[in-house]
């Protein structure tokens, strides 16, 4: 029998690795499917099938040399990628993955598969969210070079605009549920109507999950919504000045936050850990599955739509994605109140 | 308590040292960094005091809206120190003088609110006041109490907030 709080840190270090390797198997997958879609190879030389590709980046990453513009503000230039990388991992403590398990009887008392139980987690998330900007506007901003000057500024209006639809639809979902711990909400969608359908809130929130997701992809700064780098206009937009380790963290956080974006996504609206055939605890299999399938759509999403243009960006945001947030948020609470659950 | 209390002061002096290097040094986007670090540590504090809903809403609110905003003021006007701008300038003299005054009647206030409330006590940090705890923690309770008896606060401030959006939309649109 191990201990508890050993089992708990063993969580925590697994999350840490399962994190960092997703993040690896997010980029290879990233270059692969794009090239199944470009009709190329993509990476196939480094590794069965090019797949130990992301490690050799890694390790070239690292011996690069490490420059700094001599105009650049040097605490807040050394800060900026730290606070990407520390927010991406942060935001991921409170997405539970899995039923409560004994961990095979390891241990006596189940315990949650989760980092932290936090009773407020939709909000923490949302939270460490809005910090994660910071790193790249800083980024941005202490480069002391105009097209990552430009690329913060976008990130930072991006974020603004669209964090608004993003809580507002994620807020119907809190009412629907009447809770904001995560664990509480993926298990409010248990069980199936009429004997087959999945009591997904997907179903009962379609409007909702679209703007979600589309709101996520702003937040993640991914294609179509990708302004902050967009590499034909700004070279690479905020981290234009930085090489080497510095500039991996950036990476990493980038696909990490898509990682728990699609986690949290998977939890509010796809069930969680629940679904057909599979035992209870082995219900994390099916939590892989759909982060798998958001992720998956994401990369074809960015390898398929065009980048909107910037004003397109904010009328979007503003004239069309808010107005439907809160009219769904409206009706769902009318539908509470008047229908009951 | 012991942890807690450790916590209380770790907090509570982060947000004091940010607070004062907000004002003190010139750089004024370092002066909104550290308004942020301040901003977290009171989310900190609230923790302490048990109300991890107010934490996360004001580090939604505060870190995450509004501070960006101030961000994307400060490097709009691509404002430089401080000490850069004004050099041997003599800050003007009215604004001064109201600023010491409000300062003074704000200390004042507080002395009277910290007299009033008897100074810190044993148990002062984990009751809060005599509020409720768990009532706190419920959001149910805080939106309940917010809609009924701090309704007209409620409604005050928005209609304070629409007036502000209202005077910034017609200055901009007089502009162009």
């Amino acid at each position: 029998m191990i201990p508890l709080y050993i089992a708990q840190f063993g969580i925590i270090l697994a999350v840490f690795g399962m994190l960092l390797l997703a993040a690896a198997v997010m980029v290879y997958s990233e270059r692969k499917v794009a090239a199944l879609i470009q009709q190329r190879y993509g990476p196939y030389l480094v590794g069965p099938k090019g797949m130990l590709q992301p490690i050799a980046d890694v390790v070239k990453l690292i011996f690069k040399e490490s420059l700094r513009p001599v105009a650049a503000d040097r605490v807040i230039f050394v800060l900026a990628p730290i606070l990407s990388a520390t927010a991406a991992f942060a935001a991921f403590a409170v997405v539970p993955f899995g039923a409560e398990t004994t961990l095979f009887g390891l241990i006596e008392e189940p315990i949650r598969l989760q980092v932290a139980d936090v009773n407020v987690a939709v909000l923490v998330v949302f939270a460490i969210t809005s910090i994660s900007v910071y790193g790249i506007v800083l980024a941005g901003w202490s480069s002391n070079s105009k097209y990552s000057l430009l690329g913060s500024l976008r990130s930072a209006s991006q974020m603004i605009s669209y964090e608004l639809s993003y809580g507002m639809s994620l807020a119907a979902v809190l009412v629907l549920a009447g809770s904001l711990s995560l664990t509480d909400i993926v298990n409010a969608q248990q069980g199936a109507w009429l004997g087959f359908i999945p009591r997904w809130f997907v179903f009962v929130q379609p409007l909702g999950f679209l703007i979600f997701m589309i709101a996520g992809v702003a937040e993640t700064n991914r294609a179509p919504f990708d302004f902050p780098e967009a590499e034909q206009e700004l070279v690479a937009g905020y981290h234009t000045e930085y090489s080497s380790t510095p500039f991996m963290m950036f990476f990493l956080a980038e696909y990490i936050n898509m990682v728990t974006a699609a986690a949290v996504a998977a939890d509010l609206f796809l069930g969680g850990w629940h679904g057909p055939f599979l035992p209870e605890y082995l219900g994390w299999i099916w939590f892989l599955v759909k982060i798998s399938a958001i992720l998956f759509f994401y990369i074809w999403m960015r390898w398929t739509l065009p980048r909107l243009r910037y004003d397109q960006l904010m009328q979007f945001g503003w004239k069309v994605l808010l107005p439907l947030a809160a009219l769904n948020l409206i009706v769902t609470a009318a539908g509470v109140i008047y229908c009951g659950n | 308590m012991g942890t807690e209390l450790l916590l209380f002061y770790l907090f509570g002096a982060i947000a004091v040292a940010a607070s004062l290097l907000v004002v003190l040094q010139r750089n004024p986007m370092h002066s909104v960094l550290l308004l942020i670090v301040s901003f977290c540590a009171l989310a900190g504090l609230y923790i302490g005091l048990e109300a991890p809903f107010a934490a996360v809403v004001q580090i939604i609110i505060y870190t995450g809206a509004i501070m960006v905003l101030f961000l994307f003021v400060v490097m709009l006007l691509n404002a430089h120190r401080e000490d850069e701008v004004d050099v041997g300038a003599r800050p003007v003299r009215g604004p001064l003088r109201a600023g010491a005054v409000l300062a003074v009647v704000l200390m004042a206030e507080l002395v009277w609110a910290l007299v009033r409330a008897g100074g810190p006590r044993d148990g002062a940090l984990s009751e809060g006041a005599g509020a409720d705890a768990a009532a706190l923690q419920s959001v149910r309770t805080l939106g309940n109490v917010l809609f009924t008896d701090y309704s007209l606060a409620f409604e005050a401030t928005s209609i304070l907030i629409i007036v502000a959006m209202v005077g910034a939309v017609v200055l901009a649109k007089r502009e162009s």
